[in-house]
């Protein structure tokens, strides 16, 4: 706000152009245009020796409605909000936690997120694949307790698939709700307990809803990134954990039927934008600028 | 009122979690054992032979090259857009910053889908340059966002005092506006840097046969064997982000001087 908006003269208006040109030009060209294109991909007929035929055609989108699709969808939508919940249950006694901390211990507890965060997503997906692995330590200390048996495999299931997902995507959620409960008025929650509350109904009645902008952000980071996994249920999911990323890679690659590849990508397009306009329109909701 | 166990031992065990699968994974790296939970003795050999692996090598070479050029283009691409998204309030710069945003959000498999059919489609090939082209994409947003955070912390005023006292716009830019903004310019550049050498989904799908960074060689490790040799690359990595946090966090936290 340099009080130079508006009212913008002709200089102005150049100036502004060729600022804004290169990032503009190269995301339109590189993202709008490749992201609009998909669907116009699915609209075409395939072609049998793979890629994309002459003409137009509805077989893609016919096909991704076909019952055998819907055990996917259905996988997809349980294992995304299930790893969200678990995400925003676990984030934010977390954030709550670094919130209430004094300054050093809040600096230590916020690199300590942070760095599983940048490390390296295959690392971290392979660490679990060691952890379970049927040598792994998991294994052996279930085992040795008696919890499971030597014919149960920890690997190459959902849960193996949820586990992962929580385990990479709850810095994302932390950090947004840490920074919701950083600017809130702890003071409140001593008001509420002077007034009867107890801390139980404090924290659901006042800190909460203090911080719900912090836990939407925090549900979208989590929500849509898992809604299109394709490489955690690919290394740890195995055959029975396939997931909507998985099935456009297949398409895509093993046989090569590139508008059916294009329609479930627009599908999994459109599951993403729905709670992400339902978070960002809400009223109140001040995310975006 | 004090803040009460509950979230404390929540906070204690997710750290746990956190860090339980990155230990083992440095344990391992040291130890003569192939499986990690037997013991073993202590070694290096691992090490010396992830040193002695040529594709491992060749696969480090071509990131870093991708990297560098990545991390030029989407640092000046960055940096100007966050210029222009801070300076002028109009219609074209909503479009802009919702375009800059978009590719932080959309899904990994999205992106390297829509790119491969459109690489595909153009009858691009696909190969070093292809990766490139993709990351910057996206590296130019996550620099954008970055030095757009910088900017609003700016003050303006200091713009003013050097045209006041003489300067060309020029020189204000060069002299003034830079020098402020350098530590946000690097943090986004680092983040460029590490995202670019970290990608794996989108490389994946827009490789090609030719070209194998990094990630995709230490997917090919993972699904296909030599557990021991990947638990010490591995570790190279984790310390790798060790120091990149440190230095970004340098970077970013040394503010205007209280």
């Amino acid at each position: 706000m340099d009080g130079r908006r508006g009212g913008a003269g002709h200089g102005m208006r150049r100036r502004e152009w060729t600022m804004s040109a290169p990032s503009l030009g190269w995301l339109v060209v590189f993202f709008a245009i490749p992201t609009t294109y998909i669907l116009v991909l699915s609209f075409r007929p395939a072609n049998p020796l793979g890629g994309v035929g002459e003409g137009w055609s509805l077989e893609s989108w016919r096909r991704v409605f076909q019952p055998e699709y819907y055990a996917i969808y259905a996988r997809t939508a349980w294992i995304s909000g299930a790893a969200t919940a678990i995400c925003l249950l676990l984030g934010t006694p977390v954030a709550y936690t670094m919130a209430r901390a004094p300054a050093r211990t809040r600096a230590w507890l916020l690199t300590l997120v942070v760095v599983p965060f940048w490390t390296n997503f295959l690392v971290r997906i392979f660490a679990w694949k060691v952890l379970l692995h049927p040598d792994g330590l998991i294994r052996h200390l279930f085992g040795a307790l008696r919890l499971i048996g030597p014919e149960v495999s920890l690997l190459n299931r959902p849960e193996a698939v949820l586990l992962v997902l929580v385990y990479t995507y709850l810095p994302f959620a932390i950090l947004p709700i840490y920074a919701a409960a950083d600017s809130f008025d702890f003071g409140l929650l001593e008001a509420a307990r002077d007034l009867g509350a107890s801390r139980f109904s404090a924290i659901v009645r006042v800190f909460l809803p203090g911080i719900r902008r912090g836990l939407g952000v925090a549900a979208l980071l989590v929500l849509i990134p898992a809604l299109g996994s394709y490489l955690i249920p690919d290394l740890v999911g195995g055959t029975r954990s396939v997931m909507v990323g998985n099935k456009i890679t297949q398409r895509a690659f093993t046989d090569r039927n590139w508008p059916e590849a294009a329609a479930l990508a627009s599908l999994l397009t459109v599951a993403v934008f729905v709670p992400l306009l339902a978070v960002l329109r809400r009223p109140g909701s001040e995310a975006g600028r | 009122m004090k803040a009460g166990w509950l979230p404390r031992v929540t906070t204690l065990l997710v750290l746990v979690f956190f860090y339980l699968p990155i230990l083992i994974l440095v344990l391992g790296s040291f130890n003569t054992s192939r499986t990690i939970g037997v013991r073993g003795d202590f070694t290096l050999q691992w090490y010396v032979r992830l040193v002695r692996d040529r594709n491992v090598m060749e696969a480090l070479s071509t990131s870093l090259q991708i990297g560098a050029v990545v991390t030029l283009l989407s640092t000046v691409l960055g940096t100007v857009a966050a210029l222009a998204l801070h300076r002028f309030r109009t219609r074209m710069q909503r479009i802009h910053y919702g375009l800059v945003y978009a590719p932080v959000v959309v899904p990994d498999v999205l992106m390297g889908i829509s790119l491969l059919l459109f690489f595909a489609s153009v009858g691009f090939r696909l190969g070093r340059a292809s990766i490139v082209l993709a990351h910057v994409t996206f590296c130019l947003s996550y620099v954008a966002l970055v030095v757009l955070a910088r900017l609003q912390e700016f003050d303006e005023t200091l713009m003013e005092a050097a045209y006041d006292l003489g300067a060309t716009r020029t020189q204000a830019v060069v002299r003034v506006l830079l020098p402020l903004l350098g530590p946000g310019i690097l943090a986004g550049a680092l983040l460029a840097f590490t995202i670019s050498l970290d990608d794996f989904v989108i490389t994946f799908f827009v490789a090609g046969p030719g070209a194998t960074t990094l990630p995709i060689s230490v997917y090919s490790m993972i699904r296909y064997g030599r557990p021991p040799v990947i638990y010490a690359l591995s570790t190279v990595l984790i310390a790798l982000t060790f120091v990149s946090v440190w230095m970004v966090q340098r970077a970013t936290q040394r503010r205007t001087p209280a």
